[in-house]
């Protein structure tokens, strides 16, 4: 049987065309997304480029714009950062650990557990800081200190980091458990020695991300009491400023100078967290497995 | 009587029938495991029912049947494989050399000491092949030699040759045949007495599996092997002794496995006892 010629041809135009306008959308998101973020990159940084020197980096706050800096600003915000990992970590991949190979899911509490965890991470971060002011600084009598933003920011990013780890743990296949366990392994040794070591990178992944989101953060610092105004360099159980604390303070001065080194501090801050998220990808990319 | 058929080769059934000479008579033959009534069922579902059988030392005993009669369900009541599963419960009693498996005082982590076990796809862990092999020994504790015992394991499993120059190299590198004899080079580093295997060569091509039959073979003599497999071939080649399991349906169509027959291979693929076997066997069904 012969085919005749121009068979093979659509007969209209109408789902290639449904087709066009749909990758169009895609596009026009995209644009969108990246446009927006681009022009307010590029804004700040052409406004703020200038005054990114030894003066921001190395000294401290001032009235006077042209010696001002950020250090207390930036050491506060690098403290902030090694506390959290240090409180975050442990706790989050422990729980994630007890719920992934330890929970019966036929309890109700870890049924319970599990629903606070997914629903915690949503709350808004006002929320924890009010939080944070209510139990820690004025509850335990912790004081304005920069311990307790570094407590409020690791419940903040928990449940993050909890979720994150999670996966990661879930990505391991049974068939590596069961192998351990018919060698004579115990549940311990399994976890331990298999199933962790296997899951590091999508936990690193998550904690760094969790991480540049904590440091990020503002509102809940400004709560626990971060000064705007620190001259002088943090210590962990002193007050303390934050990047972006100082950052909200710069932008809110009347002086143009000042906006000009906001710039300047988002910068910083920018740099800080892009080079944290360009290593939690470098992580994943380098350690990702296929089973 | 049924001879010799398209399921099983010519060449097959001749070796079978040397093979039931140089089987032992059972007054000579060491008893390993003495299986008594034994079920298991997945939260009340019954999986398997009412098998008895005796597993002898350094023999292969193969475990055939169609997809769902409880051959694998079975292998893994042996190393306390099933006890992972949440709602997995085992009846009956199973003796390892006269000790009940399934005793009040029974340490899981004791039993896999010394039951090995090889899975359908190659698991081998995502750490170097040294790492693989040393894994056992290392949660076991019997790190004193470690390397010699790496590599007794590794040439036991006829793999030596092809890693010895990157050991250090990650396991995942392995071709599938070479992560499978990973696995039992893995497994034998703790000198177990016994090496379950459950299909350890449907992932694999026509050479790997080859390979790892010749391994059963040489493996026979140090070690008492349990195999499960769904090619008959495999079963007829490898095996001294088989056990055809098949399904029951109950009064509410639940599937059940059951043991239909156990004997020397070449009874069970030449003159088989039950028509069931003799239908599988054949072709006829499964």
């Amino acid at each position: 049987m012969s085919v005749s010629a121009g068979r093979l041809r659509s007969d209209g135009p109408r789902g290639r065309w449904s087709g066009r306008a749909f990758y169009g959308f895609l596009l026009f998101s995209l644009v969108i997304g990246f446009s927006t973020l681009g022009a307010l990159v590029l804004q700040v940084v052409l406004k703020g480029y200038k005054w990114v020197d030894l003066v921001l980096l190395f000294e401290p706050p001032s009235a006077e714009p042209l010696i001002a800096g950020a250090e207390p600003a930036i050491l506060a915000t690098i403290y902030l950062g090694v506390l959290l990992l240090l409180f975050t970590v442990p706790l989050g991949v422990g729980t994630a650990i007890y719920l992934e190979e330890y929970a019966d899911r036929d309890r109700w509490y870890n049924r319970l557990l599990e629903v606070n965890i997914q629903n915690l991470a949503a709350v808004p971060s006002i929320v924890y800081g009010i939080l944070g002011l209510a139990f820690l600084v004025r509850g335990i009598g912790l004081g304005r200190v920069l311990l307790a933003g570094a407590m409020i920011l690791t419940l903040l990013v928990l449940p993050t980091v909890i979720i994150a780890a999670r996966e990661a743990i879930r990505a391991v296949p049974d068939s590596i458990r069961q192998a351990a366990y018919a060698l004579g392994a115990t549940k311990w040794q399994v976890v331990w020695r298999q199933v962790l070591p296997a899951a590091t990178p999508g936990i690193a992944t998550g904690s760094i991300l969790a991480l540049s989101r904590g440091l990020g953060e503002t509102a809940p610092l400004l709560l626990v009491g971060a000064l705007t105004y620190v001259s002088f360099n943090p210590t962990i159980l002193g007050e303390f400023t934050a990047l972006p604390v100082q950052i909200y303070q710069w932008v809110a001065r009347p002086q143009e100078e000042f906006r000009v080194l906001a710039a300047s501090g988002i910068i910083v801050l920018l740099a800080i967290l892009l080079t944290l998220n360009a290593f939690a990808i470098w992580l994943r990319n380098r350690y990702e497995r296929r089973w | 009587m049924v001879t010799a058929t398209s399921v099983t080769m010519a060449d097959v059934s001749i070796n079978l029938a040397e093979r039931e000479q140089q089987l032992p008579p059972k007054e000579f033959r060491e008893v390993v495991f003495d299986v008594n009534d034994l079920g298991v069922s997945y939260n009340g579902n019954q999986a398997l029912q009412g098998v008895s059988l005796e597993i002898y030392r350094n023999f292969v005993t193969a475990f055939i049947g169609p997809s769902g009669c409880g051959k694998s369900t079975f292998i893994r009541c042996f190393n306390h494989l099933n006890a992972l599963i949440p709602g997995a419960v085992v009846e009956g009693t199973i003796l390892y050399h006269g000790e009940d498996l399934y005793g009040a005082h029974v340490d899981p982590v004791e039993v896999r000491k010394r039951i090995g076990m090889v899975f359908q796809k190659p698991n081998p862990f995502p750490k170097s092949i040294y790492d693989n092999v040393a894994f056992g020994p290392r949660v076991l504790g019997m790190t004193d030699g470690l390397d010699e015992r790496v590599e007794r394991a590794l040439e036991q499993a006829a793999l030596w040759d092809e890693v010895k120059d990157r050991l250090k190299a990650s396991a995942l590198s392995l071709s599938g045949g070479q992560q499978q004899r990973l696995c039992i080079a893995r497994c034998l580093a703790v000198e177990p007495e016994v090496i379950l295997m459950d299909e350890p060569a449907s992932a694999l091509d026509p050479i790997a599996t080859t390979r790892i039959e010749d391994l059963m073979h040489d493996l026979k003599r140090d070690y008492t092997i349990v195999v499960v497999t769904h090619n008959m071939q495999q079963a007829a080649r490898v095996a001294d002794l088989t056990a055809f399991f098949s399904i029951t349906r109950g009064a509410e169509g639940q599937r059940t496995g059951i043991l239909v027959e156990y004997d020397a291979t070449s009874k069970i693929f030449t003159q088989p006892f039950d028509k069931r076997t003799e239908d599988y066997v054949t072709g006829r069904f499964g």
